[in-house]
Formats: C-alpha cells, structure tokens, sequence
C-alpha cells in the first residue's frame, strides 16, 4: 500500500527516510503513535486468555536497558582496565 | 417517526459481540526474544544464526566493558535465578489458578445469560398460549349468546303462560255466569210451573185422583198376588 500508511516492521530499509517524512512529529502525532505502538504491543503479549512471563519480562528487560544506558556515564567510571 | 437527521445503524456494530481473546500470546523465546527475530534471521543464517548474534555481541559488549561488571551484576544474577526458579516452580499452579478464576467468571456470565434465555422463552410460550386462548373467544361469546337467548325464550313463555291464563280466568267467569244464569232461570222456572201446578190441582181432582190409584193398585195387587 501507499507509504505513509505502512507499519514501521513493513517499511524497507531504503524507504525509511522517506517513511520518516510522512510521519506526523505533532505532539499529538507522537502520542498517537506511542498509544498505537503501546496497544499492538499490549493486545499480543498481554492482552490473552493464557499469557506467560514474556509480556513483563520484555517490558522489565525494556527498562533494564533503558536505565543503563541513562546511567552509562556514571557506570563508565568504574570501568576494571582503561584501554580495550 | 424518528426526529434524527442522521443516518442510523450505518457501520458495522463494533460493541457487540466483543472479537474473543486471543488464547496465547505471540511466541516469546526465553521470555526475552521474540519468535519474529529468530524467523527475521533464519533464511539468512538458519537455525544457530541468532545464537550466535547474541554470543557475540555479549563478548563485544564484555571486552569493550560497554557493559560493566560491578555490584549490580551480582544482584541482577542473584535475583534473576531466584526469579527464575519461582517461576519455574510455581508457573503452572497459578495459571492453573487463574484459568479457574476465568472460568468461574465466564460460567457465571453464561449463567445469566442461560437463565434470561430460559425466561424468555416460558414467556414467549406463555405469549403463545394466550394466543392459543384468544382463538376460543367466539365459542365462549356463543355460548353467552345462547343463555342469553333461552334466557329471552324463557321469558316469553312465561308471559304467554301469564297471558293465557289470565284471559282463560276471564272466558271462564263469562261462562260460570252464563251457566249460573241459565241454572237460575231453569230453577226458578220449575218453580214456578211446580207451584201453579200445585196450585191448580183443585180438592176435587185431588179425590178423584186418590180414587183412581186405588182402583190402579188394587188390580195390580191381583196380578201380583199370582207371582208371589
């Protein structure tokens, strides 16, 4: 179908900056676009009649990263050798 | 008449009846990789492909020390096996629990809805039988129709007998009259000749009379006599 409305797994590599074009960097547009991404990703792993660990575990392991990458700059300091 | 100006009933319903659950969730390996990934990178690299992407990058992150090993990874190691052996142990039981849970939910809710079907149905039933009743309206109006008629009939007859009986009082009186009447003049007529008669019969006759019935029953007594 037509660019703008494929999903972003859909989108070819070399297409990509132009798929960024089309999209919508609006306050709204951004929280529309988190809320879809939220609502896909809740319908498939969490929003089941038997679900499993791998709904939370995901988000967790999400957050894990998230907060390590925040803290790099600190974490970088207790480094055990200083050339790689 | 509908005072709306827009369209009703154009989309498809979207509330009821509600697309059911799915019944598992997208496949998650080792709770942490999705399925897609693995797939994404089979044409290219079979089955080790991704296994071998995460050794990798696991080393590259090591030796660079882009990730550390401090404290925290002690405690993430130690919580994630605890975590780990929890889950393993208990996973079943409580999805087993759970799944009760829902089950108890959705049988309560079917129950309802069994039972507002149930009622439903005797009262449709019961509709039916009225129905069925309202058809026997005309018998019971003919029935009415007919008491009400020998009612009428009843009535009438007994006029008549009233009717009848009283003009029959009345002819008889006429006749009794009429009787008496005529019974009275005889009476009196009889009288009357009795007593002229009486009255006419002079002594003269009279002794001649005597004379003649003891001539007639003296020779009576002679022919009697024989037959004794």
């Amino acid at each position: 179908g037509p660019l703008s409305e494929r999903r972003l797994m859909d989108v070819k590599l070399g297409e990509l900056p132009m798929w960024l074009a089309t999209c919508d960097f609006s306050p709204q547009g951004l929280l529309g676009g988190v809320q879809k991404a939220w609502s896909s990703y809740y319908d498939k792993y969490i929003n089941v009649k038997r679900g499993g660990p791998a709904g939370i575990s995901m988000l967790l392991a999400g957050y894990c990263l998230l907060s390590y990458s925040w803290n790099y700059q600190h974490i970088k300091c207790h480094r055990w050798r200083k050339y790689h | 008449v509908l005072h709306t100006r827009r369209p009703l009933h154009t989309t498809q319903q979207r509330l009821a009846p509600l697309p059911p659950l799915p019944e598992k969730g997208g496949e998650v390996r080792y709770g942490l990789v999705p399925e897609e990934f693995f797939q994404f990178l089979y044409p290219k690299t079979g089955v080790t492909g991704p296994y071998m992407l995460g050794t990798g990058l696991l080393l590259y992150f090591l030796s660079k020390e882009i990730y550390v090993i401090n404290h925290e990874t002690v405690a993430a190691v130690c919580i994630l096996s605890v975590i780990i052996y929890g889950i393993k142990k208990y996973g079943s039981d409580v999805a087993a629990f759970a799944d009760k849970l829902n089950e108890e939910k959705v049988a309560k809710a079917l129950a309802v809805k069994n039972e507002a079907i149930k009622d439903l149905e005797t009262a449709v039933e019961q509709e039916k039988k009225e129905q069925w009743r309202v058809e026997g309206r005309s018998y019971l109006f003919d029935a009415k129709r007919n008491n009400i008629a020998m009612l009428l009939e009843t009535n009438y007859r007994e006029r008549l007998l009233t009717v009848y009986n009283e003009v029959k009082k009345r002819l008889d009186y006429q006749v009794a009259m009429q009787n008496l009447k005529r019974q009275k003049e005889q009476d009196h007529m009889i009288q009357w000749v009795e007593k002229n008669v009486v009255q006419s019969i002079t002594p003269q006759q009279q002794k001649d009379s005597i004379a003649k019935c003891i001539l007639d029953l003296k020779a009576l007594s002679k022919s009697a006599q024989a037959a004794v």
